[in-house]
């Protein structure tokens, strides 16, 4: 087998359709339903209709400024100042999407605005660590199943007006993060210099998280973690490490 | 709440601008290799920073979010089906509910 036909099959085995991306996408969709359930009963005590929580899910798709903007509703808090507090607490998704922009297949315009609205912190995790690059397909798929999640949980949420039980909520808490470190660890096995990244993010976040609000503290500890990686490429053979 | 829709449609525009904007004018530029390596760094980088400290309160309970966390990190470990990570770090703690 010639190199180059090598390297052609390569490429096609990387290329993930719709599928991949529906099948990758669900251990968010498991993480995403207590959780949304959560803001539709949230959505429900602070006397929104369903169509009003529905709306919010359906448009902004965005978890922590959802909670914090019904939360907000409820304290009487100006609406600018809503607007700008989401402003802030998802700006951290460009640092997200310049990655991604460097990972995409090519794709048309529409593609990209359409799969741009579905970068999430659990869409953009599963999306970068997978290897090769990505076909809008694939991001169609994952954000595809992501979002039903999100927008039937609201749904259900203020429907049911009840959470689910306390300790099926303690348990299913865990699910996003047990899915990050899923996603995680293998590298960190595979790689000390990415280990060193992630472990000096978690770190810089912890200590950020003290001063900063949460959008920020993440975009601080994640140019943190990458300056140390990039440091630590300079230094040695970045092939390697 | 007369505004409301008026408030979604704000809350669209200031979170979508950052998640599209970068899709479509990083393509065009050519980046220097330091940048470059920087962006690869990002995504360990998120997910360091996703996990720490969040992971402690995830659950409302200390104890419990150890105990799935380290479900997790000892699946994840063996590199087991992430499907399998997710549901085995949640089974682990409704286990350690109902003995503990």
């Amino acid at each position: 087998m010639t190199t180059q036909a090598k390297t052609l099959s390569n490429e096609e085995q990387n290329t993930m359709g719709f599928r991949e991306g529906l099948v990758a996408s669900v251990p968010i969709a498991i993480g995403f339903l207590p959780i949304a359930i959560t803001f539709g009963v949230i959505a429900k005590a602070a006397e929104l209709t369903l169509t009003q929580a529905l709306a919010m899910s359906l448009f902004v798709f965005a978890g922590a400024s959802q909670f914090v903007g019904v939360n907000l509703i409820v304290l009487g808090v100006p609406f600018a100042e809503i607007v700008l507090t989401t402003f802030f607490l998802n700006f951290r998704h460009f640092l997200m999407s310049s990655f991604l922009a460097t990972k995409f297949l090519p794709m048309s315009k529409t593609m990209l605005a359409v799969v741009g609205f579905g970068i999430t912190d659990e869409t953009f995790s599963m999306a970068s660590i997978k290897d090769g690059k990505l076909s809008g397909q694939f991001m169609l798929g994952l954000n595809f199943l992501a979002y039903s999640a999100w927008a039937s949980g609201t749904a259900l949420g203020v429907l049911l007006a009840t959470g689910i039980p306390a300790s099926v909520q303690a348990s299913m808490g865990i699910a996003l993060y047990a899915m990050f470190i899923g996603l995680l660890v293998p590298n960190m096995k595979k790689s000390f210099k990415i280990a060193i990244v992630a472990i000096s993010a978690g770190i810089a976040n912890t200590v950020l998280s003290q001063f900063l609000s949460i959008g920020w503290s993440i975009i601080g500890a994640t140019l943190i973690g990458a300056i140390v990686g990039t440091l630590l490429s300079d230094s040695g053979h970045s092939s390697i490490i | 709440m007369d505004n409301y829709y008026l408030l979604i449609a704000a809350m669209v525009f200031v979170t979508y601008l950052p998640r599209a904007l970068p899709l479509f004018f990083l393509r065009e530029i050519k980046l220097s290799p330091v940048t470059q390596q920087l962006l690869t760094n990002i995504p360990y980088a998120v997910l360091g920073a996703l996990i720490l400290p969040g992971v402690f309160y995830s659950t409302g309970n200390i104890t419990y979010s150890l105990v799935g966390a380290a479900a997790a990190i000892t699946l994840a470990y063996f590199q087991l089906n992430l499907l399998i990570v997710v549901l085995g770090s949640i089974l682990s703690i409704f286990i350690w509910q109902i003995w503990f």
